[in-house]
């Protein structure tokens, strides 16, 4: 080990990020739960000077932090790309009254959709909502990106935005430490509706500064520090930014760079300038052609989506191929897509088992949301049909009750987690029972985000610090808005579950069922796991009816047998089912689906 | 310590605790005076999918993700993801091998067989793959959860890090109760790799 070196640390880049804003002296941190966000927030809650919180949405979020930010404190908010969408409403009006502490957003876009709907390009947000925007390309630089965010936001009275993707949040990289510095500004209330208050009056007066500031921070852009040219071989020339710059940097390491460390505005003349001093220039982006389009649109002669793929992430091979015509190593890598898949699929023991199997039962039209029960949409249960954006299930249930007309409410239902019901569930379903429905809204609440890895929110009786909270009564809620039907189930327990939804959806009015059971994950349910179910080979006659619950504790072997049938008669089999013991949480689904009894608790 | 890029590629299945195993990697080669870089996709993967860690170590590492075939190393805890990423292993590249099955989704469903001749194929590609059954040395450590523990101590026998190094790390990385059992079963990986 090299003696004398600072002292570095390996970090993801949502570590680093939080790193930054603490060192910035950020007193106010707030995100709802996204991949891959989600950690920036984790590790800012574990610094005593910062107050961080799970809000029940991004938008909700944003405001926090902006309110923090007027009265003078640092603050930031954490989303994931589609969350900017939820908070894009405060964002483009907190562009005009800007804040006075700092307040940076950062927003986690995920090319390749690892854990997402869309891929969407939320560059586009700060040039639509004429904010600045920084992009580390490594976690130092998340660090010092969010850091200089602080500073900017201040300097410029705005927010900054500060982008990065799955592979900078979730990539691991060495990072040096500083000390954390106090803001300087005092903490205090400030009447002035002039900022503050965006009547159309004020907002016209506050509109020509936004273009002011946007000119004054071109010019910063164009002497920006994390702007920079890395010359190299005149003859290749690679205008790059975040993750797509150490790919670049691996695939030609000898070419000329600019770097860019800001995304919005962008430096013309820099360009111009980097332009004159290369053969060939190539613009190397992940998603859109956002600074090809905009160097294009100066004049010069750039090569950019011509050769780079717009849909999914980049990766050396990718560049190398797009710029060179050549395979990375000199050969072509393929792998073989015919090997078994190990998809994602719902744990041993989770409660949506059960409410799915008796939803592809019943054959009703399922719009579902954004969880883990989004994975009930694939084979074998097939029993999800729809998946649009957080909250978006209620809502669609609803116009398809309405398009359908009589018979609709029996034929279509909505499911939404706790996590997502809170997020953006709760106005569809007023809307429901406001505009008289008569559908059934199925909640299911398992008292925690689980996709995301078991964050509180406002019905889970957690906080951030896994301190007590108060719970939000998901009923009393319902009830509230004037639904009379609201009933909980078991959704463990088939039978139970079963004849309160064939109820609810003959029913003539609005009905919510929460069908209550922990996520298999947290400690709650981990205390409560049963012994495991067995197959009796005796009985099982390889029907593989229980392979349809998609349970991975149960497995089918194919091995020729006999078994015996309830009227004592021997049969042929051509295998069997079996119950992994260390998988399997008694959660006794496959029991209740097995048409031969063959599944039993141990005696 | 001077050296060119060395790519570790660790693959396995959620919840056999390759980001432990690729952070103890990442983290030994940073103490090591290295630069690193590590990548892995979360998310999803805890529902039992497939996890993969790039790890990247050397004088100046740009690309957090290894570059298509260019993987010095291979390390699987699973032998079906072993075969699954072998592509990525370069020529003269190194694998280890759990033998362990966990059998995928449309294997336990009958739909799809899991491949029977997983450790040729391996053995193609690098004859003197290293291949050991991890769960029986972890619980003959003394636990079974420490079978990628047992495999990283294979590992650590292809690459150039002490073993005390090694073992500092480590003991940082799981909990203090566990630490024990986890360094035995670190040794015991890698004096089986060593013979």
């Amino acid at each position: 080990m090299g003696c004398g070196n600072p002292v570095k640390r390996l970090m993801a880049g949502n570590e680093a990020i939080a790193r930054g804003a603490w060192e910035a002296g950020c007193r106010v941190g707030t995100a709802y739960p996204g991949t891959p966000s989600t950690e920036i927030l984790q590790f800012l809650s574990e610094y005593p000077e910062v107050n961080a919180e799970w809000s029940p949405n991004e938008k909700v979020a944003l405001e926090v932090a902006a309110g923090a930010a007027m009265a003078g404190a640092r603050a930031l908010a954490a989303m994931k790309h589609v969350g900017l969408n939820v908070a894009a409403d405060p964002l483009f009006t907190l562009s005009y009254t800007g804040i006075r502490g700092g307040l940076v957003v950062i927003t986690a876009d995920d090319p390749e959709m690892h854990s997402s709907q869309n891929e969407q390009d939320n560059r586009h947000y700060a040039r639509a909502a004429k904010l600045p925007m920084l992009e580390p390309a490594d976690s130092e630089e998340a660090r010092r990106l969010v850091k200089l965010a602080f500073a900017l936001s201040e300097e410029y009275d705005c927010p900054v935005l500060v982008r990065t993707t799955t592979r900078i949040s979730h990539g691991e990289g060495l990072v040096e430490t500083e000390d954390r510095r106090e803001s300087p500004l005092e903490i205090k209330l400030e009447k002035n509706p002039a900022k503050w208050v965006m009547l159309p009056a004020y907002a016209r007066a506050r509109r020509p500064l936004v273009e002011a500031r946007m000119e004054k921070l071109v010019r910063l852009a164009e002497s920006f520090a994390e702007n920079r040219i890395e010359p190299g071989d005149r003859s290749l020339g690679i205008i790059t930014s975040g993750v797509a710059y150490q790919y670049a940097r691996e695939a030609f390491p000898e070419a000329s760079y600019l770097k860019l460390g800001m995304m919005w505005p962008l430096p013309s003349e820099l360009f111009r300038r980097f332009a004159g001093m290369v053969d060939r220039l190539y613009v190397v982006e992940e998603l859109d052609p956002f600074l090809e389009d905009w160097v294009r649109g100066l004049g010069i002669q750039v090569i950019g989506k011509a050769v780079i793929p717009t849909i999914g992430e980049l990766s050396p091979a990718l560049v190398r191929k797009g710029i060179s015509g050549k395979a990375a190593a000199g050969r072509p890598v393929t792998l073989d897509l015919s090997l078994p898949p190990r998809p994602p699929i719902l744990c041993a023991g989770c409660p949506y088992r059960g409410i799915f199997t008796v939803l592809r039962k019943l054959k009703v039209f399922v719009c579902g949301d954004i969880g883990c029960y989004t994975l009930a949409a694939p084979a074998p249960l097939s029993a999800l049909d729809t998946c649009l954006c957080m909250g978006a299930g209620i809502g669609q249930s609803f116009g398809m009750e309405k398009a359908l007309g009589e018979g609709g409410p029996r034929r279509v239902v909505s499911v939404i987690g706790d996590s997502t019901f809170f997020h953006s569930g709760v106005t569809p379903l007023m809307d429901m029972a406001y505009n008289h429905s008569r559908g059934t809204v199925i909640i299911l609440d398992n008292h925690t985000t689980a996709m995301t890895g078991r964050q509180g929110h406002p019905g889970s009786g957690y906080d951030i610090r896994g301190e007590a909270a108060p719970a939000v009564d998901i009923a009393k809620l319902a009830e509230a808005f004037g639904i009379r039907r609201v009933r909980v189930v078991d959704p463990c327990n088939l039978e139970e579950t079963e004849a309160v939804l064939r109820q609810e959806l003959a029913a003539e009015e609005l009905s919510v069922v929460i069908a209550r059971g922990p996520c298999i994950l947290i400690p709650e349910a981990r205390e409560a796991i049963k012994p495991a179910l067995r197959v009796n080979l005796k009985i099982c006659a390889g029907c593989r009816t229980c392979l349809q619950v998609a349970c991975p504790a149960i497995s089918y072997v194919r091995q020729a047998g006999e078994y015996r049938t309830r009227e004592g008669k021997v049969k042929k089999r051509k295998g069997y089912s079996q119950i992994d013991e260390r998988l399997c949480t008694g959660c006794a689904v496959c029991r209740q689906v097995c048409p031969f009894a063959a599944h039993r608790e141990p005696s | 310590m001077v050296m060119k890029v060395t790519n570790v590629l660790m693959a396995g299945v959620g919840g056999q605790g390759i980001i432990l195993a690729s952070g103890v990697l990442a983290k030994t080669a940073a103490a090591a005076g290295l630069d690193v870089k590590k990548s892995d996709v979360h998310g999803m993967a805890q529902r039992g999918g497939s996890v993969l860690s790039h790890v990247r170590f050397g004088d100046r590492v740009h690309s957090p993700l290894i570059p298509d075939g260019e993987t010095d190393i291979l390390m699987a805890a699973e032998l079906l993801e072993g075969l699954r990423w072998l592509p990525q292993v370069r020529s003269r590249g190194r694998v280890v091998l759990s033998t362990q099955r966990i059998l995928p989704p449309t294997v336990t469903r009958g739909e799809q067989a899991y491949p029977e001749d997983i450790l040729e194929k391996i053995k193609r590609r690098d004859p003197r793959a290293i291949h050991l059954d991890c769960l029986e040395i972890a619980q003959a450590a003394g636990d079974v959860r420490t079978a990628t523990v047992v495999l990283l101590g294979a590992l650590s026998t292809l690459l150039p890090f002490a073993q005390r190094k090694w073992i500092e790390l480590l003991e940082r990385e799981v909990p203090k109760k566990a630490a024990p059992v986890n360094l035995v079963a670190f040794r015991r990986g890698r004096e089986w790799a060593k013979g």
